[in-house]
């Protein structure tokens, strides 16, 4: 789960991280008297969505005072900003976060990750801060230093004394900048993210270290145990379909294709979309409504796919293990009869009680093209839908 | 012959009194796997299907010599129940439950360091020998005996080609799910491994997904290593960036993880690469020149 700029600041401030006085605008009117709050004098206007790259798309900007504060906060709210990770329709701008300006001295990066090889948490610091990180770790990879964590000791300050000495922060600042590597790993350990940046981490001229962007997510496995961040989350963000998947316990994701793909288990529902296109088609989603899923469960998910307008053709493939193709096709027949489908039907099963479920199927009247293999039922749907 | 379980190896169920743990554990004793014990909190004393339930994973593996132990207990409390089968040390602790929480996982894998314990998973299907033991959620019925080793981070996608396979006329000496989380036990290089020295394993199959690395490092060991023949499949090649795929470790993260590097990686170690999930099974002939 992602969250906003504003947001993750206001975590790790309580985790001893300093960051910038801001204040969250909804209005040109706020805008202005945010700047105003702030002293009056420079401030940078922020977009507040849930993708990087604002900077370059025009969703930062320094004003000099509260009028032209007000006046790009009105150029930005209720508009789309378009940067290289919304695609190219873009994110609606619903709020700005207004932030005092700062005279900066020195840009770092500083990251918390899992290392998957080593199954800890590792610390990325490095000296090109404000810039794209994948590209500093292919172009300069001398520039990126790690330290793998031990979860029993967490990290050590001495581990933080070798980075900072590498890249040489003075040393009236070192302690200062040990206690912003240590709150930015304690509040991703205690938080349950699953990424934690600061990028650009700043030392300014007047001798401070903070943390002049932020961005966290977080593990949705471990959501149970933190309600207060699960209140964070915002639906506006988020893909409507993906978002109403959700609430199904269904694991959805929007793609571009025109084919809508239903399969048990996440392996499966990926080869399904990989040979969809090997033969030509496009998939319009990946669907994995998991292995014990029931009737409505599957009705929810043919609502959901058929939900999209850009869907000319199902294709549907089980393979049951817990989950039985009876149950599964009598959920298909109800479904189909319920939203009266318009578009081809191909339904491919195997498995547990796969016979009765093809019963169930031929003798539901409904046109449904059935598949004995996955690569008949790619080559079927494709062909059904041209 | 076999890897890891066997006509011999004696289960333990934790989280027997849950539906997925009743549901499974018949199932399992229906395949031929002997399920000596189960273990909930609070059960202690009572039974299911004839299996006598204990209230800890000590009692249980004292009482009935338990070697391996399955757990499917909900995520918020399994991580806690990997550690009390390591603590018991139970030689394999198969962990089906999914959605255990990374941070839980980081610090049971701190804890199994230096432990007799292995685990497997979480998030998986578990392994099945076919026609000796059967711990997991996998139908049993697809499988066969034979020689071809199976590993795989899939469920679904792991009975699809097991299901090729068997139809193909080519039996399995063990199949292992290794899981779809980002931070989990067994790995395709441990597993791979125990293959290559099994004098029952003729060939092995590979199913990987988008998302980490733990499938160019297992290539790298197979591509000097490995005596034995090999077919392979990399499932997300049209999976987006950025996105989740099901799987809590099925992403591609800064363009690292992409299914073009991971197929370039297995074709580059000698392994049969199938372009098609379809054709799973007849890579695997190819590769053994059938």
């Amino acid at each position: 789960m992602n969250i906003h700029e504003f947001q993750a600041k206001d975590i790790l401030k309580r985790f001893g991280v300093v960051v910038p006085r801001s204040i969250v605008a909804t209005t040109p009117e706020e805008a202005k008297k945010a700047a105003q709050e702030l002293g009056g004098g420079v401030c940078v206007v922020k977009a507040q969505i849930h993708a990087g790259g604002r900077g370059k798309g025009g969703g930062v900007k320094v004003v000099k005072n509260p009028d032209e504060a007000a006046a790009r906060a009105g150029d930005m709210l209720g508009k789309n900003l378009v940067t290289h990770q919304t695609g190219p329709e873009g994110r609606k701008v619903r709020r700005v976060l207004v932030e005092q300006g700062l005279d900066i001295a020195r840009e770092l990066y500083l990251a918390m990750v899992l290392d998957r090889a080593q199954s800890r948490v590792t610390v990325i610091c490095s000296s090109e801060g404000g810039v794209e990180i994948e590209k500093v770790a292919e172009e300069q990879p001398d520039k990126i230093l790690k330290e793998t964590i031990d979860p029993v000791i967490g990290l050590a300050p001495f581990q933080c004394r070798r980075i900072a000495i590498k890249l040489g922060i003075p040393a009236a600042l070192t302690g200062k900048f040990i206690a912003a590597m240590q709150g930015l790993y304690r509040a991703f350990d205690e938080c349950d993210a699953a990424l934690a940046e600061i990028n650009p981490l700043i030392l300014t001229k007047d001798g401070q270290v903070m943390a002049l962007d932020a961005k966290m997510n977080f593990d949705s496995n471990a959501l149970f145990r933190h309600k207060d961040i699960l209140a964070l989350r915002d639906t506006d963000e988020e893909d409507p379909r993906e978002l109403e998947a959700s609430k199904f316990d269904l694991s959805y994701i929007s793609l571009d294709g025109n084919i809508a793909c239903m399969v048990n288990g996440a392996g499966l529902a990926m080869a399904t979309m990989d040979i969809v296109k090997l033969y030509g088609g496009e998939p319009a989603n990946f669907l994995d409504v998991g292995g014990g899923a029931d009737k409505a469960k599957v009705a929810n998910a043919f609502r959901i796919l058929l939900a999209d307008e850009r869907v000319k053709g199902v294709l549907i493939n089980i393979f049951g293990g817990i989950m039985r193709c009876d149950v599964l096709a009598q959920g298909v027949v109800d479904a189909a009869r319920e939203l009266s489908i318009k578009v081809p039907l191909v339904v491919r099963m195997q498995g547990t009680n796969v016979a009765e479920g093809r019963k169930i199927l031929a003798d539901s009247g409904l046109t449904i093209i059935s598949a004995e293999t996955m690569a008949e039922a790619a080559e079927r749907i494709v062909k059904a839908i041209r | 012959m076999s890897i890891l379980v066997n006509k011999s190896t004696r289960v333990l169920t934790q989280g027997i009194t849950g539906a997925t743990g009743q549901f499974h554990t018949k199932a399992c004793k229906e395949y031929g796997t002997q399920m000596v014990a189960g273990v909930t909190p609070g059960k202690g004393g009572t039974a299911y299907e004839g299996i006598p339930i204990f209230d800890t994973v000590d009692q249980a593996v004292r009482q009935t010599g338990a070697n391996a132990t399955v757990i499917y207990v909900p995520p918020p409390f399994a991580a806690d129940a990997i550690l009390e089968a390591a603590d018991a040390n139970i030689p394999l602790i198969i962990c089906i439950t999914e959605g255990v929480p990374v941070r839980d996982m980081v610090k049971v894998k701190r804890y199994l360091t230096g432990r007799s314990s292995q685990l497997l998973g979480p998030n998986c299907p578990g392994t099945i020998t076919p026609g000796e033991c059967k711990i997991g959620i996998m139908p049993g019925h697809i499988h066969r005996q034979g020689t071809i080793g199976v590993v795989s981070r899939s469920g679904t996608l792991t009975y699809e080609a097991v299901d090729q396979l068997t139809r193909l006329g080519l039996g399995q000496s063990t199949c292992v799910g290794i899981g779809g989380d980002p931070v989990h036990g067994f790995d395709f290089l441990d597993v791979l491994k125990l293959f290559n020295d099994d004098p029952g394993t003729e060939a092995v199959v590979m199913i990987g997904e988008i998302g980490g690395s733990s499938e160019e490092e297992a290539a790298a060991w197979i591509k000097t290593n490995m005596k034995k023949p090999m077919a392979g499949f990399i499932a997300g090649q049209t999976a987006p960036s950025g996105k989740r795929m099901g799987h809590a470790g099925a992403i591609i993260s800064g363009g690292k993880g992409t299914a073009s590097e991971k197929v370039a990686a297995m074709k580059q170690a000698g392994i049969r690469m199938a372009a098609s999930p379809a054709d799973i099974g007849r890579s695997m002939q190819e590769a053994l020149g059938k």
